[in-house]
Parts: structure tokens; C-alpha cells; sequence
């Protein structure tokens, strides 16, 4: 874009172009057409959120409720337990953030800086797994899970019981240690200085330490986006959830809200409440480490 | 949330004393590979553990399921190539099948144009461009199953935005979800809105490792704007479109929360997704069997898709 650049920078010494002027004002029209359109949804669905129940099917379009309420969310909250699941969700999602970080930062550090043998063929095998669709294994999990050993009434062999299906541990465990996790951990211990680990193993420090009190302490930044990352995927998990935890106490704020959505398909103020609230939590984790989740997304595009 | 800092081995370690561990008792001195080597598998061993329990076994399991009757309550029994045969009669899946290719077809394009053309548009220095980077974003990071919620209501007939704002320019909005014709456009309106910002910002990273110096030379020879992406901006940004396309793909072929929650499939089987025909058949009417053939043969179509995508993209290199 640098043709573009270069260009209107010797229009800027001539900022009375009116082919300048027309360009830059269609520029940003579109840019701000095309903004609304992504705002849409967010505008509306809070707009309509705070509104009483007779504002909400007006024509025109009301945008400011001339009554704010807070009725929508506490019918929503009446109808369905989204404080429980609101728990159910976060255990999840927090679960796959500890498990990830640690399983991932330990096989990514051994990935990139220890010897051991068949390490490249490992890699590249937990690597192509990211190539097999989620589909296919969705039914065989299940059935693993179910006949998880001396869990939910199983014998040794896993039979007996449900195993580990309706509990919160299911959804975390097959992706405790994913393989994006591992790769993108090992990728960033790849650009951290060797001569670290190799002053520290001199002075008689165990691999252990050296990952942990070494290296570590500097992937921070990596660190923090894959944990943003993992919580993104965990606490908007939907299919997978839905599949192994059949206990509506163990429901998550997406299998709630689908349900509620289902059952209640017209009373769109309750709805857009619990939307909002089954939103919030990933927004104010957007806005407040923005750069991360684009670092991270940066990153997966750019192996 | 701050990584490790739940755990307690670092004070424990610090009072033991010393950097590096310096002041511990002098121990036995290994060969440095071996120790490594043993480190090395016992640091992997989480990872590979779950990497054989959840993906190996799974996936060897689907291929031997779809051979078999299976429904949780008895024993698999072998039925051999029954449930293929089954597949070629059965209508629904076919139509699921339809379904998303159809959009597929559309909704990959799509994506590639527009995210492309908003990275290029964002990937100049001009007051605003962050905000509006941060904007475009902010759909990625919502739920799935929240987003299909409000745009339901968008999409209402009567009452909602889109067909409020379409009446205000003279056009009779349709009932979107309810139409068997327009309910398939809505989902890709929908699953666009929220993936076109993820794939705008790997567009962005691919774009910044573009070498200045070839819009510079592009400049100097007098290419225009047709030209200069036509012949700079696309081919450099072959392997980011590669794995846009692939990883879009792979997605968009296993599309089902949306048609979940906006149709349930309807009106009509016309939103009715493999994944969603995959799902009832397991889960629903318990026949694991039969979806597992279902799974196998949706893996098998997303396989030859991504491979001539591949073989296309390959081949272009050479243009």
C-alpha cells in the first residue's frame, strides 16, 4: 500500500486537491459504513436489553429506551440458572487456561530446547493433528469419556457407569494440552537466546529450573496470549459441550442460552439480556489486553 | 489471569538458596544427553498422553465405528460396509451435504475478498485505522451461540433491524430464517459478520511482511492500483490466503452452531448441516454406528477439497 502512501503524501503538501478531498471522504465513509454494520449487533442487542417490554417491537426503530430497566435481565436470570452456568463456564474455561499453559509451556520448551529421541517425528505427528476435523473424533471421544476408568461409577475396565460425562472435567481434558498450545510454545522458546539454559546448566541447574525460573519468566507475552486465547475457545465452546454434559446443572452459558433461545424464541428482551451477559465476559477481556488476542491470531496465520 | 502463579515451586525453590541452585549439595554427575533425553519425554509426557488418549484412539476408533452397530447400551457388532450403503440411499444427509457446499461456495470467497480488502484498506498509516481494526475485531470474540441469538432477532421480520432499515429504502424485507430460500444467505450473513476480523488481521501481519521496495518499484514503473495488487499483493500473500482458505474451509464444512440455534436445520432441511445430521443421528437416536460412517465420509470430502485447493495453489506458483 505504499503506492498509496507515497501518493497522498505529495497530496498532503497540496491538501486543496479536491480529487484528494473526495478520495479521502469516501475512504473513511465506507470505513464507517462497514463499522456500523459490525456495531449492529451489539447496538441492538443492548439497546434492546434495557428496554420495557412494550418498547421493544416498535416501528420506527427506538435506539434509546425513554425508560431503562433492568426487568430483561432479571426475568432472564429468573427463567434459567445463568448464575450456575455462569460458575460451570468459567471452571471450564479457566481449567483449559491453567492446563494449557502448563502442559503446552512444558512440551513446547522440550520441543524447542531439549534432546530426546523421535523428537521431530513427535512434533510433526501432534502437529497434523490440527488438520483432523473436530467431527470426526467428536463420536469416539464421547465414548472414551464415558468409559473413563473408576470415574462416575465405572470399574477399572470403564464399565459400569458414565464415566466422565457430566462433568466439567470432560470439556476440559481432551484439549488439556492442545496442539496450538505446544506449537506455539515451543515456536517462542525457538526465538529465546540458547546461552540462557546453557549458563544456567553449567552451573549445575536442573532442566526443570531452567524452564521454569529461566525461560519462563520471558514468555510472558506468549504466555498471556494463549491464555487469552484457550479462555476465548472455552467459554464459547458449544458442540462439544452440548455432547457430554447432559445434567442441566452442569450446563454452560451457551448450552443455557441455546436452550433459552429455543424455548423462548419471541421474548427477545429476556434474550438479548442473557446474550449480553453470556457476551460480556470475552468483550472486557477484549478491550482491556487487546493487542494479544491480534498478536495471537497474527500468529496462527502466520506460521 | 497470571500464568504459574497458583503454584508454589518457585518460593520453594528460591529457599532453598542460591541462583541456578548453586549452594545444593554437589549430586552425582550424570551424562548431560541421558539426563536431557529423560527430561525431555517426562516434559512431553502430559501432552503426548492426551495427544494418543484424544486424538490416536479417536480417530482410529471413528474409522472402526463406522463399521459397526453401535448404541452405548450394547456392544458394538459388525456390520461391515451396511452403513455406507445405508449413506447412499439416505436423503438427509445428502441434502446436509448440499447444503454446505453451497455455502461453502459462497461463504469462503467471500471471505477471502472482503478481509482482504479490509486489511488493505486498514493497512495504511491514517488517523482512525486502529479503532477501526478494533471494530471490525470485536465480532470474532463473541459466541457463537449469543451471536445467532441477536441476529435472530435482527432478521425478524416485523420488528428487526435489517428489515426495518431495508423498509426505509422502499424493500420488503423477507422473514430471513423462516424462508426455506433465504435462511441458508442468512446464516452466511451471519458466520461472515463474525469470522471476516479474525482473517482480516492474519491478512494484516501477511501484508506488513510484504517488502516495501516492490510498491516502490511498482510506483516507478507506473503500475496502478489494479496492477500493483494484482501483481505485488496477491502472489506475496500466497501462503497467508493458503491457510485462510484451508483453515475457512475446514470450518465452514463442519458448520453447526448457527444452524442449531437461528434454524434448527429448518425451515425445511434447508439450513440442515452434516455436523447437525451427524449429531441427531449420535445423539438423538443414539445410532454412534451410523454417524461415525456420516463423520468419515464429511472428513473424506473435506480432504479432497482442501487437497485440490492445495493442488490449485501449487500449480499457480508456477504462472
Amino acid at each position: 500500500m505504499a503506492v498509496s502512501l507515497t501518493r497522498s503524501r505529495a497530496a498532503r503538501r497540496k491538501p486543496l486537491s479536491p480529487w484528494f478531498l473526495v478520495r479521502e471522504g469516501l475512504y473513511y465513509a465506507v470505513l464507517i459504513v462497514f463499522g456500523i454494520f459490525m456495531m449492529l449487533p451489539f447496538l441492538w442487542s443492548v439497546s434492546t436489553s434495557f428496554k420495557p417490554d412494550d418498547q421493544i417491537f416498535t416501528t420506527p426503530i427506538q435506539w434509546i429506551p425513554t425508560e431503562f430497566t433492568l426487568d430483561q435481565y432479571r426475568s432472564a436470570f429468573e427463567t434459567f440458572p445463568f448464575t450456575r452456568y455462569f460458575f460451570n463456564t468459567a471452571l471450564i474455561a479457566i481449567g483449559g487456561v491453567v492446563t494449557n499453559l502448563l502442559f503446552g509451556s512444558l512440551a513446547g520448551f522440550a520441543f524447542a530446547r531439549l534432546n530426546f529421541p523421535a523428537r521431530q517425528a513427535l512434533f510433526r505427528a501432534l502437529l497434523s493433528s490440527m488438520m483432523i476435523p473436530g467431527v470426526v473424533t467428536l463420536i469416539p471421544t464421547y465414548i472414551i469419556l464415558r468409559s473413563w476408568p473408576l470415574f462416575g461409577g465405572n470399574n477399572l475396565l470403564g464399565q459400569g457407569g458414565i464415566g466422565l460425562l457430566n462433568n466439567l472435567a470432560a470439556v476440559v481434558l481432551p484439549g488439556a494440552a492442545g496442539a496450538f498450545a505446544v506449537f506455539m510454545m515451543r515456536q517462542f522458546f525457538l526465538t529465546l537466546p540458547s546461552d540462557l539454559g546453557e549458563a544456567a546448566r553449567i552451573d549445575g541447574a536442573s532442566e526443570f529450573r531452567i524452564y521454569w525460573e529461566v525461560y519462563l519468566p520471558l514468555c510472558k507475552p506468549a504466555l498471556a496470549t494463549l491464555g487469552i486465547f484457550t479462555f476465548q475457545a472455552g467459554w464459547n465452546a458449544f458442540l462439544f459441550p452440548l455432547v457430554v454434559l447432559q445434567d442441566p446443572n452442569k450446563s454452560t452459558v451457551q448450552m443455557g442460552l441455546a436452550a433459552f433461545s429455543y424455548s423462548y424464541n419471541t421474548d427477545y428482551g429476556p434474550l438479548m439480556a442473557a446474550s449480553v451477559v453470556a457476551t460480556l465476559p470475552t468483550i472486557l477481556l477484549y478491550l482491556y489486553a487487546q493487542r494479544y488476542f491480534t498478536q495471537g491470531i497474527a500468529f496462527t496465520g502466520n506460521k | 489471569m497470571q500464568p504459574g502463579t497458583g503454584i508454589t515451586q518457585p518460593s520453594e525453590t528460591a529457599a532453598q538458596g542460591g541462583l541456578f541452585g548453586l549452594s545444593r549439595p554437589a549430586r552425582k554427575p550424570k551424562p548431560l544427553g541421558e539426563s536431557q533425553a529423560r527430561t525431555g519425554l517426562v516434559f512431553i509426557a502430559p501432552a503426548m498422553f492426551l495427544f494418543a488418549v484424544f486424538v490416536i484412539l479417536p480417530a482410529v476408533t471413528a474409522f472402526y465405528l463406522s463399521f459397526t452397530e453401535y448404541d452405548i447400551l450394547r456392544p458394538a457388532r459388525w456390520v461391515g460396509l451396511d452403513n455406507y450403503r445405508r449413506l447412499l440411499d439416505d436423503s438427509l444427509f445428502h441434502r446436509g451435504l448440499r447444503n454446505v457446499t453451497l455455502y461453502t461456495a459462497i461463504y469462503v470467497p467471500s471471505m477471502i475478498a472482503v478481509s482482504l480488502l479490509l486489511a488493505s484498506a486498514l493497512n495504511r498509516k491514517r488517523p482512525g485505522v486502529v479503532f477501526f481494526r478494533a471494530i471490525y475485531y470485536l465480532p470474532v470474540v463473541t459466541s457463537p451461540v449469543a451471536a445467532s441469538t441477536v441476529w435472530m432477532w435482527l432478521l425478524n421480520k416485523d420488528f428487526g433491524v435489517v428489515n426495518q432499515l431495508l423498509g426505509t429504502i422502499g424493500i420488503n424485507g423477507p422473514a430471513w430464517l423462516a424462508n426455506s430460500r433465504t435462511a441458508l444467505y442468512a446464516i452466511i450473513i451471519v458466520t461472515l459478520w463474525q469470522g471476516i476480523g479474525g482473517n482480516m488481521i492474519i491478512y494484516l501481519a501477511g501484508l506488513q511482511g510484504v517488502p516495501n521496495e516492490l510498491y516502490e518499484a511498482a510506483r516507478l514503473d507506473g503500475a496502478n492500483a489494479v496492477q500493483t495488487f494484482r501483481d505485488i499483493t496477491w502472489p506475496m500473500l500466497r501462503t497467508t490466503t493458503l491457510f485462510v482458505v484451508t483453515v475457512t474451509l475446514i470450518g465452514s464444512f463442519q458448520l453447526f452452531d448457527q444452524a442449531y440455534v437461528m434454524t434448527q436445520g429448518g425451515p425445511g432441511y434447508a439450513t440442515l448441516t452434516p455436523v447437525y445430521h451427524i449429531y441427531s443421528t449420535g445423539f438423538e437416536r443414539l445410532q454412534m454406528g451410523y454417524a461415525s460412517s456420516q463423520a468419515f465420509i464429511v472428513f473424506l470430502v473435506i480432504l479432497f477439497v482442501t487437497i485440490i485447493q492445495l493442488r490449485i495453489n501449487r500449480e499457480n506458483v508456477f504462472v
